[in-house]
């Protein structure tokens, strides 16, 4: 750290030692990452379909993802899924939280029970909410069963058209609690001596979550909506698991797109492409989020 | 006062039915989380002639592990029919190294990028950060190259260098924030007395950081151990980890649907993160709320 007269080789090893410490880590993540990316965007400029091949073709995979119909339904399907996946995760999260913030005496039951599922990997989830989803054995025919409601249906897992809502129920079921804890971490830090002053003056309880709870809650929905659309534009797994991205390609997304034009279909360079237009949209989230958030913490 | 004891003097006279109805709306959804557990459970303690004349959310009425037994040592996923357990071990042998060498590198990286910064560290910080957030599709291919170029590819040693590689970010992340509010006075005075450079870390911050390594354990313990994508680009077949096991189980067409094995190989594929998750919820908790950044 310091700069001595004449320094011997043991201090000039001394003071380089953090840097040769850091080293590795940051070459790992210069080649791994964003090497990797320079290479996959390269890629999505050539000829490439099964292998790799270095021949420039320009932005003409850009041009045929965005005339393959099924790109389209990717983008759509992610439009459908992320929204309702926001929106919902949003409400029942900070619903949920303002009912615990009432005093609940089995707080430190219910909380964990919101919670597990995000322990849970994607793969298992969208297992289980096959089986849960599965017309004929699942919760259909158990309403049936039960109920004696011969005629109710719930076949969206097999339906075309309703497929993509199972996807979203599936991951609000599972990040819904991490959401509501958020919201509960943002109630708990508000000031209670400006609630105490709204109380006094009249003010009832709903006007007083409307009016100044949630305005005060503005860090946690951004917090909120930025790890909810982060996680479903990265959504995978879910879909894999749950429909495998039908039926047909009902609930194909833009990760499924990916992988399928990459490695099953030998259209490397169009499955490059989308692979852009993904990171592309993530960064656009997360670039002014993590500056702004770095540049707060420096000051 | 809180705005919860407030919601109690304010509505003082029907307060008692808006109690009934908050704890109803409150075991109502605790319902819904916990239903989709419930019957993986019942259903892979079912006989499959039970799972289909019964209904899923039935009790099993005469409970059998056989199911269990079968998911574990015999059940047929690909070509063989030894059941998930090799990929169960898989998944150990690909965790525990991949978690200990990105922490380990986290902790150097948080202390350099705190304690001994340089011209330039904000940068490198900011680069190390966003690496976390990249949707992995944009590195997948160049990837799976490299693997195949140092002969790694469909080995759990190849799965490990890619887990730590792409843990980093978070493990620096969580150190670093942990670091940054160490008193930098302590680490002065210890280099006043000729302390070096992994002295001090050794003998003043790694004490202390006990909390920051159990977060960041479980955190990677839990993300790497639920990883799908990666497995399934980079080791399909005998190598694949327990999550690419349990899809290829559940999505085989071949045969009998056998849905109580299944199940059964669900749970046991959530039963590691789910048992930290009850051991340590407040530490995992921590982990989430940390990768969400605000804090």
């Amino acid at each position: 750290m310091s700069v001595s007269p004449a320094p011997s080789l043991g201090k000039r090893l001394q003071d380089w030692l953090p840097r040769i410490v850091l080293a590795p880590s940051l070459a790992l993540v210069l080649v791994f990452v964003y090497g990797f990316i320079v290479w996959t965007a390269v890629l999505s400029m050539s000829t490439s379909r099964l292998l790799p091949v270095y021949r420039w073709a320009g932005f003409d995979a850009y041009e045929r993802l965005f005339n393959q119909p099924n790109w389209y339904v990717a983008l759509k399907n992610l439009a459908i899924f992320g929204s309702i996946y926001i929106v919902v995760c949003i409400a029942i999260g900070l619903f949920l939280a303002i009912l615990l913030d009432q005093k609940i005496r089995i707080e430190g039951v219910l909380r964990p029970i919101y919670l597990y599922p995000m322990a849970l990997s994607f793969v298992v989830t969208g297992t289980a909410w096959k089986w849960f989803l599965n017309p004929g054995m699942g919760f259909e025919h158990a309403v049936r069963v039960i109920t004696g409601w011969d005629t109710f249906r719930f076949d969206w897992i097999t339906r075309p058209d309703m497929a993509i809502y199972t996807v979203a129920i599936a991951g609000i079921w599972q990040a819904s609690g991490f959401v509501m804890a958020m919201f509960l971490a943002g109630l708990r830090g508000i000031d209670s001596e400006m609630l105490k002053a709204a109380t006094v003056d009249g003010a009832s309880t709903f006007t007083i979550y409307r009016r100044i709870v949630i305005p005060l809650l503005r860090p946690a929905f951004l917090s909120a909506v930025i790890v909810l659309a982060h996680m479903a534009i990265k959504s995978y797994d879910l879909v894999i698991a749950l429909t495998g991205g039908g039926p047909g390609n009902a609930t194909e997304l833009p990760s499924t797109f990916m992988y399928s034009y990459t490695f099953t279909r030998s259209q490397m360079a169009v499955g490059s492409a989308s692979a852009m237009v993904m990171l592309m949209g993530i960064a656009a989230i997360m670039v002014p989020y993590l500056y702004s958030e770095l540049k707060e913490k420096n000051r | 006062m809180s705005a919860r004891e407030m919601a109690i003097s304010t509505a003082a006279g029907p307060a008692r039915w808006s109690r009934v109805v908050i704890y109803g709306l409150l075991i109502v959804f605790a319902l819904f989380y916990l239903t989709p557990l419930f019957v993986m459970l019942s259903t892979s303690f079912k006989t499959l002639d039970e799972i289909r004349s019964g209904n899923i959310l039935a009790l099993p009425a005469h409970p059998t592990a056989d199911a269990w037994g079968k998911a574990w040592g015999s059940a047929c996923i690909g070509v063989t029919c030894e059941g998930i357990k090799g990929y169960f071990w898989n998944s150990i042998k690909m965790v525990v190294p991949a978690v200990l060498i990105s922490t380990v590198l986290g902790a150097l990286n948080g202390y350099v990028l705190t304690k001994w910064r340089f011209p330039g560290h904000r940068i490198v910080f900011g680069m190390m950060l966003f690496a976390c957030f990249i949707p992995f599709q944009s590195v997948l291919i160049p990837m799976a190259r490299v693997l195949g170029i140092l002969g790694l590819s469909n080995t759990t040693a190849g799965l490990v260098m890619v887990h730590v590689v792409y843990g980093l970010g978070f493990t620096t992340l969580f150190f670093r924030n942990y670091y940054d509010t160490f008193p930098t006075e302590l680490i002065q005075s210890a280099q006043m007395d000729g302390a070096g450079f992994f002295t001090i870390f050794r003998r003043i911050l790694l004490p202390s950081s006990a909390p920051i390594i159990v977060v960041t354990v479980i955190y990677q313990f839990t993300n790497i151990w639920n990883d799908f994508l990666f497995g399934v680009s980079f080791a399909s077949g005998g190598s694949s980890p327990m999550t690419v096991a349990l899809n290829n189980l559940v999505s085989s067409s071949t045969g009998v649907k056998e849905y109580n094995v299944d199940m059964a190989a669900a749970v046991i594929a959530a039963l590691p993160t789910l048992i930290v998750y009850i051991v340590a919820g407040r530490y995992f908790m921590r982990g989430l709320m940390a990768g969400a950044i605000k804090g």
